[in-house]
């Protein structure tokens, strides 16, 4: 798979509400498609997005054939405490993309 | 003598005139696509960029060199250049668009196979080059030898072709600002390709954008870098000049 953007503050106060954003590319192909030489283009779709903070899941999402190319998935938690954010997308094929981000909070 | 002399009066003032006129594609979007457009970590360009960047650095073909090698950085080295292409290339002795630069880099200083036009590689190496032009007013150069094609450029502009018997000044001079269904239609200023369509659901060259528009005028697509395009290339770009470059736009 390919790369992601992530936005999250890097430092925020303890009980703040801080939003997260991420941008991740991927083809989304639906598999409903049929490409130029007539056959159905095989699907290749992300289906779970997760995030876990310090290791505690405070968002997932399922996603589904009908969502766009290089999804983007916006939202919100409270800071709690200093530490990671592990963000990790599995496609159709069971692979998983993760990438990390750290936040500081004071 | 003197008609001549008024033509030639009124060819100097009119693009004064019309420049208070002219706008980014960018002004005619709604809010939402420019809030995309306007945050890096919500452009879905951005992708483009980040991976051209990659391979600006990554060695490639039997020099084993990479664009950085000579190019150096890029943030540096190429500001700047995206806003002069099409240029004149000495080598071929014809206009030479960005991405036929890239693929003339490709092939024959770096000995790699050369990347397919509208391929993944080549956008985002156009897309990174033209990144680093971002903010900066296209000027298109004043080389004497532009000058055939461009005009070929602006006869093909004004061509009425194809089953609906359009021309591209049409929609883009006279009914600019209008809507096309439910589609705005801009002036046709090519400031922010490579540009993410969200209707293609990817990155795309402005010749994909010509094929895109000669389809639906029932025309015959002009292929990717051939003659044509490149003549449309560099009299749009010169009718754009002065305009600020904001590779990767975001567009509907």
């Amino acid at each position: 798979m390919a790369r992601a953007l992530i936005n999250v503050p890097q430092k925020s106060k303890r009980g703040e509400i801080i939003e997260i954003k991420t941008l991740m590319s991927h083809p989304m192909e639906t598999g409903f498609r049929p490409g130029m030489d007539g056959q159905l283009i095989p699907r290749d779709i992300i289906e779970k997005f997760v995030c876990t903070y310090n290791g505690e899941v405070v968002f997932s999402a399922q996603l589904h054939p009908a969502i766009t190319a290089n999804p983007f998935i916006s939202f919100t938690t409270i800071a709690t405490d200093s530490g990671t954010l592990v963000f990790s997308w599995t496609d159709n094929k069971g692979e998983t993309q993760v990438q990390t981000a750290s936040i500081q909070v004071e | 003598m003197n008609r001549l002399a008024y033509l030639v009066v009124i060819g100097i003032a009119l693009p004064a005139f019309a420049q208070d006129a002219r706008k980014s594609g960018f002004d005619f979007m709604g809010p939402d696509t420019q809030a995309m457009q306007k945050d890096d970590l919500a452009n879905p360009g951005m992708l483009s960029v980040l991976e051209g960047e990659a391979l600006w650095k990554a060695n490639a073909g039997t020099s084993q060199k990479s664009c950085a090698s000579c190019h150096d950085d890029a943030t540096q080295s190429i500001k700047g250049v995206a806003a002069r292409y099409p240029a004149f290339d000495e080598t071929t002795q014809a206009p030479l668009d960005l991405a036929g630069r890239i693929i003339q880099c490709r092939t024959e200083r770096q000995g790699a196979p050369a990347p397919q036009r509208e391929g993944r590689e080549l956008l985002a190496l156009t897309s990174y080059v033209a990144h680093q032009s971002r903010d900066l007013p296209i000027a298109p150069p004043k080389d004497a030898r532009l000058a055939s094609t461009r005009a070929q450029g602006a006869a093909l502009y004004s061509t009425r072709m194809g089953q609906l018997n359009f021309s591209c000044a049409q929609c883009h001079d006279d009914n600019a600002g209008g809507h096309l269904g439910a589609a705005p239609i801009p002036q046709a200023h090519p400031t922010g390709y490579p540009l993410y369509r969200l209707e293609w659901q990817a990155l795309g060259s402005l010749q994909r954008r010509f094929r895109n528009c000669l389809s639906g005028m029932r025309a015959e697509p002009i292929a990717a870098g051939s003659k044509e395009a490149i003549a449309l290339e560099l009299f749009l770009m010169e009718r754009a000049a002065g305009i600020h470059l904001e590779t990767p736009a975001v567009r509907p």
